[in-house]
């Protein structure tokens, strides 16, 4: 009995994101065990398969998309993966949604997989969906826990409105299809290191399965990137126009961060949509957020639920945003800001 | 180019979510309903193709009667054709949504001669955010489907040899589409052969406000009403909560200029200075 993971790639190693997944399907085994649906409710005397001592009755692989020789060995046996299959095929060049879904419906049999997990990204949610769609399985996007429960079903919680609501819910299905909101998961390692044997896999694919693939190519880079700023200056409707925004720029600028705003900029055309913080934006996961003028509407709030500290600047002390923040100054940014930048400058010596 | 595209009705939330006390819908007393935002993008660029290349735009949803609303908002954008696929209020999982959008698409059926050419979804419902309703359309169909689409173009035949290439079910008079979005830093770019199912982000473009003949026209429209079966399925909402953590209450650390060293001192504190 396996959960069988998705691991995509970053660079040599495994995403972040991924690794997140792996330390969800590892908690999703070891529930097997202690709600005794698992294949083995032997309480770890004896451990079955090619689980490492003191494993439960499942066990963690992984399906990761390239040859064998460029498997993250290493990151997955930290995860606590036992088999990492390596999906192999002249034919599979680069990303094609339906293709890798053919693969892991066929891998769903080659490892007697009683649940597919993937991180909720863009490839994560979409390679599922087609499995779910071929497989005719029900899918559950954006789980933050599951386990399974003593009446064979599984036990999940789900994101809503991106994390500001929570859903518990029951899945019945043969094979759990299940993708994991990256925010409410940390990348933790297993308790023992796994050893893992890693298969080649070739999938059967036709054309068909290949006709939607990814044609790949760098984005220009520029800036500090607001997904993975350690700093971001958010700046709302509070800002009031778009010249208002310079004194932010600058203020991401003297704590080498980014500028980011809420959907409010974006929908007037004030700032273009790829500084967008927010559900329906980018998420941040910054040291610290700096929100400027913004109210705090869910809609922006569920693209910081990672930020470490959140200070707010707000003119109003009822805005939703002081009841989320840690910190707030109550004043109008137009002032604060500019006498931040130039108390800044003073103490880096720059005026 | 004939273009459908399916929206959801989600409450309009704003600072907080208010759970029913039976924990079971969002409380929408205190709140109104509008498009989910990624849909009512996919609507935009529905409208802007038609305009450049003809054809019309037809906007439907799965929801209760009052969700002709939408239709209705959805209408005034420049969509020429309403489909209400009416529910009797209850939330329908993705399975379902997709077998009676399904439905409704094979009505019309898809390709040439008067089919759909092209079916535009939103990525995700702002509220439960299932990410699957449009890849599973696609499958029923058996057409191509790409998602999470911020950037799109869409080509009609004549465009040289290469319009005749690919597999599929050979596409609207050879058109096809262009379709890209950012992941992880790479820009991937998507080609498909019509009809495809194509699902798009916020961001592909700015919505217009609705002018005022379109407001007009919209309140006229003949909305098409049709009412699919419920189905239960797999995977079941037992309870809403709001996370815990919710109403804190920042600290003060002062009004206007006169908090600025105590912003110096705790941005010191998080070693975010050099």
């Amino acid at each position: 009995m396996t959960v069988l993971c998705l691991v995509e790639r970053d660079g040599d190693g495994a995403a972040d994101a991924s690794l997140r997944a792996l330390a969800f399907s590892r908690e999703l085994a070891a529930s097997s065990e202690a709600s005794g649906t698992g294949g083995d409710p032997g309480y770890g005397e004896e451990p079955a398969g090619s689980n490492p001592p003191g494993a439960p009755g499942e066990n963690v692989a992984a399906v990761v998309f390239g040859p064998a020789a460029e498997v993250p060995a290493g990151a997955l046996a930290v995860a606590g993966v036992t088999d990492a299959y390596a999906v192999e095929s002249d034919a599979l060049t680069g990303y094609a949604p339906l293709a890798w879904a053919r693969a892991i419906a066929e891998l769903i049999t080659a490892s007697s997989a009683t649940a597919v997990v993937a991180a909720a990204t863009d490839h994560g949610n979409e390679v599922l969906a087609h499995l779910a769609a071929i497989t005719d399985l029900p899918m559950a996007a954006n789980c933050a826990s599951a386990a399974h429960a003593s009446d064979g079903r599984y036990r999940l919680v789900r994101h809503r409105w991106a994390g500001s609501l929570l859903e518990d819910a029951a899945l019945d299905a043969p094979v759990a299809l299940l993708t994991v909101a990256v925010d409410a998961v940390a990348a933790t390692p297993a308790a023992v290191p796994a050893k893992v044997t890693v298969h080649a896999f070739r999938p059967d694919l036709t054309d068909g399965d290949l006709a939607v693939c990814a044609t790949e190519s760098a984005e220009r880079a520029g800036g500090v990137s607001l997904a993975t700023a350690r700093v971001v200056v958010g700046g709302g409707r509070g800002v009031g126009s778009p010249a208002g925004f310079g004194a932010l720029e600058e203020l991401a600028g003297l704590l080498g961060g980014a500028l980011g705003v809420s959907r409010v900029v974006t929908s007037q055309g004030w700032r273009p949509h790829k500084q967008q913080v927010g559900q329906t934006g980018t998420r941040i996961s910054p040291e610290l957020y700096l929100a400027c003028g913004i109210s705090g509407a869910i809609q922006h709030m569920a693209g910081c639920l990672s930020a470490r500290h959140i200070v707010a600047v707000n003119t109003d002390p009822d805005a939703p945003i002081i009841a989320r923040a840690d910190y707030a100054v109550i004043g109008d940014l137009n002032q604060v800001i500019p006498a931040l930048v130039t108390a800044l400058r003073e103490r880096a010596g720059l005026s | 180019m004939e273009i459908l595209v399916c929206v959801k009705r989600v409450p309009m939330v704003g600072g907080k979510v208010v759970v029913t006390p039976d924990g079971q819908d969002v409380d929408t007393r205190m709140s109104g309903f509008a498009v989910s935002p990624h849909e009512e993008c996919a609507v935009e660029e529905a409208v802007q193709i038609t305009q450049r290349l003809g054809g019309t735009v037809t906007v439907l949803t799965l929801g209760p009667a009052e969700a002709a609303d939408q239709l209705r908002d959805m209408l005034a954008l420049g969509a020429g054709h309403g489909v209400l696929l009416e529910t009797d209020g209850r939330e329908w999982g993705p399975v379902a949504t997709a077998a009676a959008i399904a439905d409704a698409a094979r009505r019309r059926g898809v390709g040439p001669d008067g089919g759909y050419d092209l079916l535009l979804f939103g990525n995700e419902a702002a509220d439960t955010g299932d990410y699957q309703v449009p890849v599973r359309v696609a499958h029923a169909l058996g057409l191509p489907c790409v998602t999470a689409i911020k950037n799109l173009e869409i080509t009609e035949s004549g465009a040289g040899a290469g319009a005749a290439g690919g597999s599929g079910a050979g596409g609207a008079a050879g058109a096809r589409a262009r379709a890209s979005r950012e992941y992880r830093g790479i820009e991937e770019a998507f080609d498909l052969a019509l009809p495809a199912v194509i699902s798009v982000k916020e961001g592909i473009n700015l919505p217009r406000y609705p002018s005022l003949p379109g407001r007009l026209r919209a309140k006229r429209a003949v909305i098409e009403q049709f009412r699919p079966e419920y189905r239960g399925e797999g995977l079941r909402k037992e309870l809403l909560r709001v996370p815990p953590g919710e109403s804190k209450r920042a600290e003060i650390l002062g009004t206007g200029t006169d908090a600025v060293p105590a912003l110096v001192r705790l941005f010191e504190e998080f070693g975010v200075l050099s």
